[in-house]
């Protein structure tokens, strides 16, 4: 789950981090109160999940509400690289003698936390990576030591941090390593880790993505939910707790397993054919997964044509076949449906499937995965 | 002869009186596994269908003998049963546990390396692994399996998806090719046990004479699995790498499939085999036939 930054602000100062006095802002009144109660001048940010707001105009400084009025207005509703603004945050605006740069990840080749520190921040810090690979320090962190002052302090001395940034920045590193452990992100990055004329050191940017797996130990975390950005397919998908992702295509995907809905997608491509979505409806799905998961491609009006990818492990191939029969006295499907399904209880399957009585033209069997690819893009192009 | 696991075997269950647990438990026994004994703290003295139910890890392997695990407990409580299994002196974990925390993964694997350096971990979001004939450990459906045969050509099978582990299974049982072990890694990002780690394995074992691997976007250990081949294995290889048409920066179900920042891509991938001499097929299907053709010369 990918926070917008306010988001990530508010979930940093849990940490202790630094951060600008501000507010959320979704109305040009609110934003006026935000920024009087973080005082002038404050910077009015676009909240969008997506690189280059400041060159979009969705990041502007103000020194009076009649300015603030003015920018809000212009920012609210703006479309950022296909993601409008819905919601704006205020700060105080803060003095900048240096912009510094800082994340925590798991490096998945070496299996440790990676922290990435560098002098030059505020830019983009792939470009930095190819610019200037050696501003960029990288220290590998064991999960299970973690990471102690002295040790982030040598890293900062290490980045060519000037003397006075220091302590400060040590700080901010050993909180925002609490804040990716504890805090269970899949990302944790300042980016600009910004030295005050004061010299003090602040976050003023925040990006984090959260683990999804870990919801369960953070009841915290309902109040980020609500601003994610999906279209409505993805949202009917997720009220369904359906692993989706829409896409442009017009055959709809079902499949088990992520492996094998991306691979579907793959084949369909190949037989000249493209996916409405990715849908994997995960291992033991049974027959009320699956009317849930004809329901939701159903409610995608691009897809033409139904391809339904079945290989059974811990999924049942009667139990899968139920729910076809299920969803199909449930809803109206506007596009027919074409099934490949093998593995455990395929046979007892294709079987209730073909009891069932649904005519040729609604559904069909093939027998492997690239003849129901085929079949499923020859109807998507018919209809 | 096989990989990790063969007809010795002895296997607890941690787990055994969950749903899961004692459905893919029995199905296991089935098979013909020796599944010794179930561990669930405060279920000591019950059975599930014959099978008897310890305390802890170090009951049942003093009553049993066991020197392998199977893993079946929701994610909250995976890390612990893992680290449960390892300090009582288990070898080989199997954990299918999906979403658990990619915190706690991280500190489970460094934790094994460390402290518990002979402890093999497999997955955890795994299928398990299969040695036809003599050991299924996880949920894949055993009869899918094509057993090996006494003078081969045979050939193992590594997969970091679970359904296309099946697929690749089911590809060579249509084509009457025998498989020595399956081992699915799991699509997470700390898996306990990698690509490499089952090719060195594979590489070692005479029973096994060519191997097929099942990749999918996401990460770099496809491209290091390539660098190993290259540098150390010699059996001629087939493979798939799921995802090629995968949008960049949209998590496909596993944790571990993102094509993020120009990173990960399935072209990337199969190119990097390739260049290793493996045999790339663009479906599951045609790395099946790229592995017949390789059976057919041998």
């Amino acid at each position: 789950m990918d926070l917008f930054e306010y988001q990530g602000k508010q979930y940093f100062a849990r940490f202790g981090i630094p951060v600008s006095p501000g507010a959320p802002a979704d109305t040009v009144d609110e934003a006026v109160t935000a920024a009087e109660d973080a005082g002038y001048p404050v910077v009015v940010k676009a909240q969008v999940q997506v690189g280059g707001r400041g060159k979009a105009g969705g990041i502007k400084l103000a020194d009076n509400a009649d300015e603030v009025r003015e920018h809000a207005g212009n920012i609210l509703g703006m479309d950022i690289k296909g993601h409008t603004v819905r919601r704006l945050w205020v700060e105080h605006a803060s003095d900048i003698d240096e912009e510094y740069y800082a994340s925590f990840t798991l490096d998945r080749a070496a299996k440790k936390h990676l922290l990435m520190l560098s002098a030059e921040g505020g830019v983009e810090i792939e470009a930095v990576a190819e610019s200037n690979p050696d501003a960029i320090v990288k220290l590998h962190i064991d999960p299970v030591d973690g990471l102690d002052l002295a040790t982030a302090r040598q890293a900062a001395v290490d980045a060519k941090l000037p003397e006075r940034a220091l302590d400060g920045a040590a700080d901010i590193l050993v909180k925002l390593y609490a804040c990716f452990t504890e805090g269970d992100c899949d990302l944790a990055e300042i980016n600009p880790l910004i030295l005050k004329p004061t010299g003090e050191v602040h976050a003023l940017d925040a990006k984090v993505t959260l683990d999804g797996n870990a919801e369960f130990r953070h009841p915290e975390w309902e109040d980020f939910k609500g601003l994610t950005e999906m279209d409505d397919r993805e949202k009917m998908a997720a009220e369904k707790d359906l692993q989706y992702i829409g896409l442009d295509g017009t055959v709809g995907i079902i499949a088990n397993g992520a492996g094998l809905a991306m691979s579907t997608l793959d084949v369909v491509n190949q037989v000249g054919g493209s996916a409405a979505n990715f849908l994997d409806i995960g291992g033991g799905a049974n027959a009320d997964v699956m009317a849930g998961a004809l329901e939701v491609i159903n409610f995608d009006e691009n897809v033409k044509s139904i391809f339904i990818n079945i290989f059974g492990g811990i999924t049942r191939g009667e139990e899968v076949a139920k729910g076809i029969v299920e969803a199909m006295s449930r809803v109206d499907l506007r596009a027919p449906i074409v099934i490949r399904l093998d593995g455990t209880n395929a046979e007892e399957g294709r079987q209730i499937l073909a009891d069932a009585g649904i005519p040729e033209d609604k559904l069909r069997s093939e027998p492997t995965m690239l003849d129901a690819a085929r079949a499923a893009v020859a109807l998507a192009a018919g209809a | 002869m096989a990989i990790f696991v063969n007809e010795n075997t002895k296997v607890l269950v941690q787990g055994l009186t969950g749903g899961q647990g004692k459905y893919h438990g029995l199905r296991n026994r089935d098979y013909g596994t020796q599944i010794v004994a179930g561990v669930t703290p405060g279920k000591a003295g019950q059975d599930v269908d014959g099978i008897p139910v310890y305390d802890t890890v170090e009951d049942a392997i003093a009553a049993t003998g066991a020197t392998a695990s199977f893993v079946v407990v929701p994610p909250k409580f995976a890390a612990g049963a893992i680290l449960d299994a390892a300090k009582a002196g288990i070898e080989f974990i199997v954990c299918i546990t999906e979403g658990i925390p990619a915190q706690d993964e991280a500190k489970v694997y460094n934790t094994l390396v460390r402290d518990f350096p002979n402890t093999r971990l497999l997955g955890p979001n795994c299928p398990g692994i299969i040695s036809p004939g003599k050991c299924n450990i996880g949920i894949t459906a055993g009869e899918i399996a094509h057993l090996p045969s006494a003078d081969g050509p045979n050939v193992g099978i590594v997969s970091r998806s679970g359904t296309l582990t099946y697929q690749a299974l089911y590809e060579l049982k249509q084509k009457g090719i025998g498989v020595s072990t399956c081992v699915g890694i799991g699509g997470d990002p700390v898996p306990g046990t990698n690509f490499i780690d089952c090719l060195g394995e594979f590489e070692a074992d005479p029973e096994t004479h060519a191997i097929m691997m099942i990749g999918e976007i996401g990460g770099s250990a496809e491209e290091e699995a390539a660098e190993f081949i290259q540098a150390n294995v010699t059996k001629p290889m087939s493979a798939y790498i799921a995802g090629v048409t995968a949008p960049p920066g949209k998590k496909m179900g596993h944790a571990g499939a993102i094509v993020s920042g120009g990173k990960g891509t399935a072209q990337g991938k199969m190119d990097a085999l390739a260049a290793a001499g493996v045999k790339v097929g663009q479906n599951p299907t045609e790395a099946g036939e790229l592995m017949a053709e390789i059976v057919d010369a041998l």
